[in-house]
């Protein structure tokens, strides 16, 4: 029962027009591949470490395939026929590229149905690390439990990432349920992920697999110690998407960004580059069961938060059909919005209630994902403290699932330790005071709450089906969101974007598609 | 009594809690340590240290893994002499939207030409994005609805090379570098090369160069090479006002 009296019949309109809108972006994508998801596969089959110039490795194999014009085929194909051909593992053969001995292309191929055999059987072999991963977060959620929603989601960002854990595991210990480690400004930029611990970054700590090691080792520790098992989070967005979806999978992270559009219109990232990246790499988190964050909450920092909030439900609906065709469950997509209206704004808290509430009803499964107010935070840190607690009552009277915790320094500088001890402090009182308000409450039928959320889930589907009239290439195109204007060839990355040949390898993608029910999906 | 009210000694100015020259100071921060008696007279001797006396832990907090919170008041007995305060501020007149665009058309005669960018690795353009953007931000314009200025806002991770190259294209009047990620002073040397670009190209001296963000005042703006620096609450109309009045100063129309 929609206790904003929201028209059912209105609903299946937008998911009608989202749905249309995801099917025609879909046999794009799929007709395509790139760079980054042929290193995902290299990392998926364990090829790791750096060269003499600290290239990484998956980089300096797909470099040399797309060099030799060949990359259309599936990078698996050329290092799986090496691993037959030569009798070397995958490590050693990206180890020969990077030191000049071995030519990829050279080799004489296997036939086809043997090297569709080797890579399936290996592919096979790596995913059962991910499973294994799965295996054991559903047991650690056994035996340690969890906090209840929504989960106290804070991030530490010192640049250092032995820095990063004691704050982390000090944090947990605070009352956080999910620890997000800030990217170094810039990461998402970058057509390789940096390797190794690391102990520089500025805003941010580089996510690298062996940063992720050890932060997920410290939370599982204090997580032990204190009897909730605590979530990590990371961002796998930017230009190496996938590649840090599978280093998220091969790590047990459980929490991780993904939302192409961000990346196009705030990164200026080349649409089609990073709408095939992201489909690989939601197939990969949907596998490893980790939870996707989308990045609707942008739209409402640089536009105005009461006009953009049609523009943020019509994204909600799109990440999730998109979800949907990665093989995503409904209750891994964090899809995102925000408490980012105007503090001057008279009765802005009744329209924050009914967008928050409207998305809780319109996505009941999903792990809402709650920014806190940034735009309006001003320095006055005794205000902002204020207008955080103001977003924890909404996010406790519509039962959101990852409130991202407002700290009173926002606008200042990175959470010192004890800005996140106070941040979490307040959100705990709210929650567990105001625990059960929401069921208590009832809006009254023709009030300013419900109208409200009439009017923009009305504009919302008008923007849908105006995308779908037009595709949402070409809305992109046109400007239509944010106010931000990209086009089909610009942005960063699009020399990296390969149509498939019709003999394309990819083993973990069809053995994706087989474990995620997504074969009736053929290109 | 009355008198210290009305009549203010700024000569000898102290901070004020409930009662003139009380000298009340609230702190809080962090140590590396357990909390307890132990950690509470830590807190207490490094305020003392500071120059504070009658220091009092109101509030001790466990941060976990050996840290503590601390929440103090203190006093102090130094005083400032506000009459001998120098600071340097834009002094230039803040003009309304309508003003500006007159003033341009009058003074400069010409529509003048804005180029604006987050730079360097910095992504977070909700500074420029509020100085620029069409809609502007909390009930004034940005610079792309002024119908004499030219505006072009680049956008974020701009790099100094990419700036300097479209102010030539576009023959820009003005330069306006938001940097919001300051941490560990990351901002600073990008902020530096720039002016070194633009001096380099026999640029800097034909062009407004304005900076802004949270940590960026107008003496440091001035230190780095630039010819002003605008801080947090800074709207369009106060950059626009600036710049409009710079160009005419220095003879730029």
């Amino acid at each position: 029962m929609s206790k904003l009296y929201l028209d059912p019949k209105q609903v299946s309109r937008a998911r009608r027009a989202a749905s249309g809108i995801a099917d025609s972006l879909q046999s794009f994508i799929l007709e395509r591949t790139t760079v980054a998801v042929e290193r995902t596969v290299l990392r998926l089959y364990g090829l790791d470490g750096v060269d003499a110039d600290f290239v990484p490795l998956p980089n300096v194999v797909v470099d040399q395939i797309k060099e030799g014009g060949q990359l259309a085929r599936g990078a698996a194909r050329y290092v799986i026929n090496a691993a037959i051909q030569r009798g070397l593992t995958v490590q050693e053969i990206g180890e020969q590229v990077a030191d000049g001995t071995l030519d990829l292309l050279e080799i004489p191929m296997a036939d086809e149905a043997t090297i569709r055999e080797k890579g399936t059987e290996l592919a096979n072999a790596s995913l059962e690390r991910i499973r294994a991963n799965r295996r054991k977060r559903e047991e650690y959620l056994q035996t340690l439990g969890e906090g209840p929603q929504p989960y106290l989601y804070v991030i530490v960002a010192t640049g250092n990432i032995y820095e990063d854990v004691v704050q982390a595991k000090a944090a947990a210990r605070q009352g956080a349920d999910i620890i997000a480690v800030i990217r170094s400004t810039g990461q998402s930029l970058i057509d390789y992920v940096p390797y190794g611990a690391t102990t520089e970054g500025f805003g941010g700590t580089y996510a690298t697999q062996e940063n992720f090691r050890i932060m997920r080792e410290a939370l599982d520790e204090v997580g032990e110690e204190i009897g909730r098992y605590i979530r990590l989070c990371n961002y796998c967005s930017g230009l190496c998407m996938p590649e840090i979806a599978a280093m998220g999978a091969l790590e047990r992270l459980d929490v991780m960004l993904n939302d192409a559009l961000y990346g196009i219109l705030f990164r200026d990232i080349n649409m089609q580059r990073t709408l095939v990246d992201q489909n690989f790499s939601r197939m990969i988190n949907s596998f490893a069961g980790v939870i996707i964050n989308t990045g609707e909450d942008n739209y409402l920092t640089t536009a105005d938060a009461v006009e953009q909030a049609p523009a943020v439900l019509a994204s909600q609906f799109i990440n999730e059909s998109l979800a949907l065709r990665s093989g995503l469950p409904e209750e891994q997509m964090g899809l995102g919005h925000a408490f980012e209206m105007s503090p001057d704004l008279e009765d802005g808290f009744l329209l924050e209630l009914a967008q928050a509430q409207m998305a809780r009803e319109l996505f009941p499964k999903a792990p809402l994902k709650y920014m806190p107010p940034t735009k309006h935070m001003t320095g006055n840190i005794f205000k902002g403290h204020v207008q955080d607690t103001l977003f924890n009552v909404v996010g406790a009277m519509t039962h959101q699932g990852i409130q991202l915790l407002g700290m009173m320094t926002e606008a200042i500088h990175t959470p010192l330790i004890h800005d996140r001890q106070i941040a979490i402090e307040g959100a705990k009182y709210v929650f567990h005071n105001m625990r059960r308000l929401g069921d208590e409450i009832e809006y009254k039928r023709d009030g300013r709450i419900v109208k409200r959320a009439h009017q923009v889930l009305g504009e919302a589907t008008a923007i849908l089906e105006e995308v779908e009239g037009i595709g949402m290439l070409e809305a992109i195109s046109r400007g239509m969101f944010a106010d931000v204007l990209r086009t089909m060839t610009g942005g960063k990355g699009l020399h990296g974007v390969v149509k498939r040949a019709d003999d394309y390898f990819n083993p973990f993608e069809t053995l994706l598609r087989v474990e995620l029910g997504l074969e009736a999906i053929t290109r | 009594m009355t008198s210290q009210w009305k009549h203010r000694d700024l000569t000898q100015v102290r901070p004020y809690g409930d009662t003139f020259d009380d000298g009340v100071i609230q702190l809080s921060f962090s140590l590396p340590i357990p909390p307890g008696e132990e950690a509470a007279e830590a807190a207490r001797q490094l305020v003392v240290k500071m120059g504070l006396h009658e220091p009092s832990v109101v509030h001790q907090q466990d941060l976990g893994e050996d840290f503590t919170f601390v929440v103090l008041y203190a006093k102090t007995r130094e005083s400032v002499d506000v009459t001998r305060i120098k600071v340097a501020k834009v002094e230039s007149a803040r003009m309304s939207f309508y003003e500006i665009n007159a003033f341009i058309e009058e003074r400069i005669g010409r529509k003048i030409t804005i180029l604006g960018a987050c730079t360097g690795t910095d992504a977070h353009t909700v500074g420029i994005d509020a100085i620029m953007n069409m809609k502007g931000y909390n009930g004034e314009y940005g610079l792309e609805r002024y119908p004499m200025i030219d505006a072009y806002n680049l956008g974020s991770q701009v790099e100094n090379e990419e700036l300097v190259a479209k102010a030539i294209e576009l023959k820009a009047d003005a330069i306006l570098v938001s940097q919001v990620v300051t941490q560990k002073d990351v901002h600073l040397p990008n902020l530096a090369e720039l002016v070194e670009l633009l001096e380099a190209e026999g640029l800097r001296e034909r062009l407004v160069l304005v900076c802004g963000g949270p940590r960026i005042g107008h003496e440091l703006a001035l230190e780095l090479g630039y010819d002003a620096g605008f801080g947090p609450g800074t709207l369009a109309p106060d950059v626009a006002s600036y710049v409009v009045q710079e160009m005419v100063k220095r003879g730029l129309g």
